[in-house]
Formats: structure tokens, C-alpha cells, sequence
């Protein structure tokens, strides 16, 4: 085994990027990510690692550098939070288009207006649709083996597309933790070297990025659908191998908590999913029949794992620390249409909560609780999402 | 056959692509190519070339080439590079052409960030000065008083009512080794100034005035003519710069700018009135700036 440290948790993903071996990481200030940045670039000003480290003027530039250099066939890194991952929307689009792997830590932080740095996942969740592969961490620990899987899932010959690993900001960039750290050489026999089908060479040049008319972008999208069923295949088998090299195993797409039994399943993904673990033990305890699913990896949406962990559920919560103004949040939009037409399913009530670093404690979680239930005995099921938590001295 | 000619008649940019009849840029690449040899990888950011040249299933491109984006062209280069660099391939040199939409506009950020790191890339722009790809819309890169499709003539303007920008000299105050300009018009000039650039390492530019008969309204068999007129005139002054200086500018014999402007549609609204008059002579006082400022007249006593 290797070593164990207590490091900040931006420090960790830093140590997991360093074993990768990038060849070119590019870069941009943002909090709450810069931390993991910075760590980085001290380990090449130390000469601790060869990557190529480009220091540019913009997040849009940063994902652009990696697309230039996994076009060329490099392994390339970078990480951003909120607005800085906004301003990479149309280049991680083009990215997955291509075909172009790499790996973004997006470090989670609340959209302006109002400008904050306080956390939510408003930001990652807008790069839903981009064909980014997206991963969320509940620890430090968790996000650093997310990081090693997912450079090899995001360079797997079948799937070729960016991975983000999505991890709170402060929560878990800035706290301390416990972390076993794997040796060296279990990674590189875990992850070999980057080897692209279509190398660049003058030799026999390739056209890259060619421009399509209606004869083809669709199947070029399908393609891009293909690869992201695949992926739901691949990435557990990616997770498990992993797992023989650390013996840690999270479960593959999601973890399912307490659900077997349960009459209420708390839906969520990131950090807050440790809190709810707590507040399900608490419940438990007081003879609640409380579950909790943990989703992983959002995109690709494992709908069939969650469907098959809730269907004996009376009512599923979805806490979405995020939300499609106009409708609801994103997780609760995605399980209800999977979920739709299946006889006997739950009832899925959406909860908008953790806004912008709104605090979700147990206590918060046992109202969650009550309110789903509540809505489950109502005649008709809400069209609206329940805000958790709003301050009505303000909304009033 | 000497070497030279033999480099000559590689087409690393072969015909078929779709380029309007008389594109000078089209032209321009097929220079710009011959002038590096096939030890290149070209990215090119979108607009015309990437139009013309890239429809899926088909390619001109004998060279490794890449289309991204349209604002990011030379951060992409800039990864290509670096990618390069670091798989002991550093004999491939990069080279990044694009349009003045991308350059002179939605790219200038990325373009100032790359010559700041001064990474290892000639970026070339094939400068038709206007959107053509679209249509013809005013760019930084459009030339005072020229009327474009957001910038009309109309009964309260003249067309474009400010500069060119001068890319050159802004790309020139981030320190580059070698900033030239060349115009598609002078062939060998074009090409020497391509291999000089490839001798230098780090971030480089050169800007190619490149006449598109289909937006600046010219027949398409007088490509070469006007723009050998722009650089007649003055208007399109063609220079290198090392390390900032001056060092050597194409001696001109001076025409006066209405034999350049008036061939042009986009320039046509300049010889209907007296107002255009005055406008053609404001643009004669711009052509003797230029002369004067890089001494480009031949003749003795220049301007």
C-alpha cells in the first residue's frame, strides 16, 4: 500500500493528477479550485513533475490548450469552478465532439448573480448536455480515486471524451482529510500512457474538426450517445479494477445506502451525500425506513441502477443543489422522465436545496423527509419544487 | 530539378477545396504551405478556411490540420505545440492560420495570452478584412470608410468610420522575434518572409493582405491586381519586424489611393460625390503616413 497523509483535499487531487502523468496541464485562477492549480505548478517548478504547464489568459483558453494537445496526442489536465467552467461551455461542447479526452476537476461553486464563491452545482450541472462525462465525489478521498479512473475511462478507445470529477468547493478543496495514497508504480500499472488511434503525424496527416452538413451531424451525435451507453458499461469495470489496486470499492455508477427496505429514498450527489448518511442512521435509528442513493456519475445518468434501488419505494426525495429556472432542478427533470410510465414506481418530489452554500444538516434532512411524505399523501403529486429552507423574512 | 523547385510542386494544399473563384486566401495557403514543407501541423480557427477546406469526408490538407473553434485558434495551436514538445516531437513545428474575424477580434485574447507565453507558433493571418464567411460584416481588421453588411453606406455614414486596428505593432509590443506583413500579390515575398518566420522560435506573426473579389466587389481574375494596388498605394504597407524594430519594408513606386479603391464596390460610394472625395482624400493622407512612417517610397525624396 502506499502512503496515508491528512491533506487538504485540493492537495490530493493534485497528488492524483501528478501520478497521472500529464504531459500538458493549462491553467487559469479561479477560487475554489486554485488551490489544486497552484500545487501543481509548484511540483513543476520543483522539477517533481515533466508536465508542460500553460499559464493562459482565460478558462476558454485553458480547455483550448487541452484540446490542442490531446488532438496531438497528450494526456492533459485542468480544473475550474462556476464561472470559469461557463466560459469552457463551448469548448468542451467542440471537445467531446472531436473526441477529445482529458480531464477537468470542476471544483463546485455557485453561478452569478449575485456573485459568490460559496458552493452549489449550478455550474457543472450547466455542462450537462456538453458530452462531458461527469463524476461527483462525496470525499476527498473519493475524488482522488475518481481522478486516477478518470483518465482511463476518458481515453478508453471506446469512449474518447473529456471526464469532469465534480467535488464541493471549500467542503472538500479546503478541508483536511485522511487520504491512502497509491503507490506509483500500482498507478502506471493501472493507467499505461495515453496511445490515441489517430496519432498526429506529418506522415500520414489527418483532418480534424472537418464541418458537417445534414447529412451527417446526427449520426455523429448518435455516435457520441453510443459511446456515453458504453461508458455506463466501462465505468464501473474502470472503478472496479481500481479498486483491486486500493481496496476501496464506492460502488460502480451509484451507491445505494439503507434502500432495500425503505419507504423514503433521499436522492443526491457530492459531499452533502455524507451528512444525508448520517441523517438515514439518525432515522433509522428512530425506526424511519429512510434510504439514501448516492449518484456518482451523472452523465451518463444511470437511470436503470437507480430505477431498479427505488422502485419498491413510496416516494423518492431529489435534493438538487442546482435548478433549471422556469421548471425544477436537474436531477429531479432526469429521474422523473426515466422514471415516467414505469408501473409502479415512486412518487419523485424535487427539493431545491444547498443553494449557494445553504447549510443541509440532518435536521434539514428529516423536513426533506417529512415534506416528501406529506406530498406523497397529497391527491395529486406538486408541479412546483419545494425550496428548502428559504428565509421568509426575505421571500415575503 | 533543384531542390527549390521540387518544393515547389508539393501541394501540401491541393486543389478541389471550395474557395469562391479569385480567393486570395485559398491562394495564400498554398504559398504559405509550399514555403514551411509538410513538417507542420496547421490549426486553423473557424471562418472561411475552415469552410471552404474541411467539408466532412473530403480534405485538402496534406499536413496534419485541426479546426476547433472560432475565438480560439491560437490557444489550440498553443496545445498542439506543447503536446509536441512533450512527446520529443518538437521537429514538427506549429502553424495557425486564420481569418482577421478570429485574429484581429472574438480570437485577439487568446492571441495576446499565446504571444505573451511566446509559444513556439507562427501564427499567419490571411486578412480579407471583413466576415466574409458570413457575408461581409465589418471587423477590426475592415478598412476605414469601407462599406460592409453592418457597416453600410447610408445617408448619415460612409461606411467604417475608424482605423484597420494594427495588429502587427500590438503583436509587436508583446515582444515577438519576427512580425511581418505580406500580400498575397508578391508571392516570393510572401514565401520569404514564411521561412524566415520558421526560423525563429516562440510566438511569430505574419498578416497576409489576401483580396476577396466576392466581398470587396472586384471581377474574380483581378485578385492579384488589386492587391498589388493596395500595396502601391500605401494602404497596405508590407515590412518585417524583429524583436519589435523595423528591419526591412518592400520599397513602393506610390500610386495615388483612388486607383487601389476605385476597382472595389465596397469602396464605390467614395467617387459618387464630393463628400467621397474628401473621404478618398482623407485615405490618401492615411497611404502618406504610411510611406512616410516606414519610408516605403522608392523614390528619391520619397513622399
Amino acid at each position: 500500500m502506499g502512503a496515508v497523509k491528512v491533506v487538504e483535499g485540493s492537495q490530493a487531487v493534485a497528488e492524483a493528477v501528478r501520478a497521472c502523468r500529464p504531459q500538458v496541464i493549462s491553467a487559469y485562477p479561479i477560487s475554489p479550485q486554485t488551490h489544486i492549480v497552484e500545487t501543481l505548478a509548484q511540483m513543476v517548478a520543483d522539477g517533481e513533475l515533466g508536465s508542460r504547464y500553460l499559464r493562459v489568459e482565460s478558462e476558454f483558453s485553458a480547455a483550448s490548450v487541452l484540446a490542442g494537445a490531446s488532438c496531438a496526442g497528450s494526456r492533459c489536465y485542468t480544473a475550474s469552478s462556476s464561472q470559469g467552467l461557463l466560459l469552457m461551455t463551448e469548448v468542451l461542447y467542440a471537445s467531446a465532439g472531436m473526441r477529445l479526452p482529458f480531464v477537468i476537476t470542476g471544483v463546485n461553486r455557485s453561478i452569478s448573480a449575485p456573485i459568490t464563491i460559496q458552493v452549489d452545482q449550478q455550474d457543472t450541472i450547466s455542462l450537462r448536455d456538453t458530452g462531458l462525462i461527469q463524476l461527483y465525489a462525496e470525499s476527498s478521498q473519493e475524488a482522488y480515486d475518481m481522478h486516477l479512473a478518470a483518465f482511463k475511462i476518458a481515453e478508453d478507445p471506446g469512449i474518447m471524451l473529456p471526464v469532469m470529477v465534480c467535488m464541493d468547493g471549500w467542503i472538500l478543496t479546503h478541508s483536511y482529510e485522511r487520504i491512502d495514497f497509491l503507490d506509483q508504480q500500482d498507478v502506471d500499472r493501472f493507467l499505461p500512457p495515453f496511445k490515441p488511434a489517430n496519432l498526429m503525424e506529418v506522415e500520414d496527416p489527418k483532418t480534424w474538426g472537418s464541418y458537417s452538413e445534414e447529412n451527417v451531424l446526427m449520426e455523429f451525435r448518435y455516435a457520441l450517445q453510443k459511446s456515453m451507453d458504453y461508458a455506463q458499461e466501462r465505468i464501473p469495470q474502470v472503478m472496479g479494477d481500481l479498486a483491486s489496486y486500493t481496496g476501496r470499492d464506492y460502488g460502480g455508477l451509484i451507491e445505494a445506502y439503507a434502500t432495500d427496505d425503505a419507504e423514503v429514498i433521499l436522492v443526491a450527489m457530492g459531499s452533502v451525500t455524507g451528512t444525508l448518511k448520517d441523517a438515514v442512521d439518525q432515522m433509522r435509528e428512530a425506526g424511519r425506513k429512510v434510504g439514501l442513493i448516492k449518484i456518482r456519475c451523472f452523465r451518463p445518468f444511470p437511470a436503470r441502477q437507480i430505477w431498479e434501488a427505488v422502485r419498491g419505494a413510496k416516494v423518492v426525495a431529489v435534493l438538487d443543489a442546482n435548478v433549471s429556472l422556469g421548471s425544477e432542478g436537474a436531477l429531479g427533470l432526469d429521474l422523473k422522465a426515466k422514471l415516467c410510465g414505469r408501473p409502479d414506481g415512486p412518487l419523485v418530489v424535487d427539493f431545491i436545496a444547498g443553494l449557494g452554500g445553504r447549510e443541509i444538516n440532518p435536521l434539514v434532512a428529516e423536513d426533506i423527509v417529512d415534506q416528501a411524505l406529506e406530498a406523497a399523501q397529497a391527491p395529486t403529486p406538486p408541479w412546483a419544487p419545494i425550496w428548502v429552507g428559504l428565509d421568509a423574512s426575505i421571500v415575503a | 530539378m533543384n531542390a527549390s523547385a521540387q518544393e515547389n510542386r508539393m501541394e501540401l494544399f491541393a486543389p478541389g477545396h471550395r474557395a469562391c473563384h479569385g480567393c486570395g486566401m485559398a491562394l495564400s495557403v498554398r504559398h504559405i504551405l509550399k514555403a514551411t514543407g509538410n513538417q507542420v501541423a496547421v490549426v486553423t480557427p473557424t471562418g472561411c478556411l475552415e469552410t471552404f477546406s474541411s467539408p466532412y469526408g473530403y480534405s485538402p490538407w496534406r499536413v496534419p490540420w485541426i479546426h476547433h473553434l472560432f475565438e480560439n485558434g491560437p490557444s489550440v495551436a498553443s496545445g498542439v505545440a506543447a503536446a509536441l514538445d512533450a512527446q520529443g516531437r518538437g521537429d514538427v513545428r506549429v502553424v495557425a492560420i486564420g481569418g482577421d474575424g478570429s485574429t484581429f477580434d472574438i480570437g485577439f485574447a487568446a492571441l495576446s495570452g499565446m504571444f505573451e507565453r511566446d509559444d513556439d507558433v507562427l501564427y499567419i493571418c490571411v486578412d480579407n478584412g471583413a466576415y466574409m464567411n458570413t457575408g461581409g460584416q465589418r471587423s477590426g481588421a475592415t478598412p476605414t470608410y469601407a462599406s460592409t453588411t453592418t457597416d453600410p453606406v447610408g445617408k448619415l455614414r460612409p461606411g467604417k468610420l475608424q482605423h484597420k486596428k494594427d495588429l502587427p505593432a500590438i503583436v509587436a509590443a508583446h515582444g515577438a522575434a519576427y512580425v511581418a506583413t505580406a500580400s498575397v500579390a508578391y508571392r516570393k515575398d510572401l514565401q520569404k518572409k514564411v521561412k524566415r518566420a520558421m526560423e525563429f522560435h516562440g510566438a511569430r506573426y505574419l498578416q497576409i493582405d489576401t483580396p476577396c473579389p466576392s466581398v470587396w466587389g472586384f471581377p474574380s481574375d483581378h485578385t492579384l491586381e488589386v492587391g498589388r494596388l493596395g500595396v502601391a498605394s500605401g494602404l497596405v504597407p508590407l515590412f518585417e519586424m524583429e524583436y519589435g524594430n523595423v528591419t526591412k519594408v518592400r520599397k513602393i513606386k506610390p500610386i495615388t489611393v483612388d486607383k487601389y479603391l476605385r476597382g472595389q464596390k465596397r469602396f464605390r460610394h467614395l467617387f459618387a460625390d464630393e463628400q467621397g472625395a474628401e473621404l478618398v482624400a482623407k485615405l490618401q493622407q492615411m497611404a502618406d503616413a504610411n510611406i512616410a512612417k516606414y519610408g516605403l517610397s522608392s523614390q528619391s525624396g520619397g513622399q
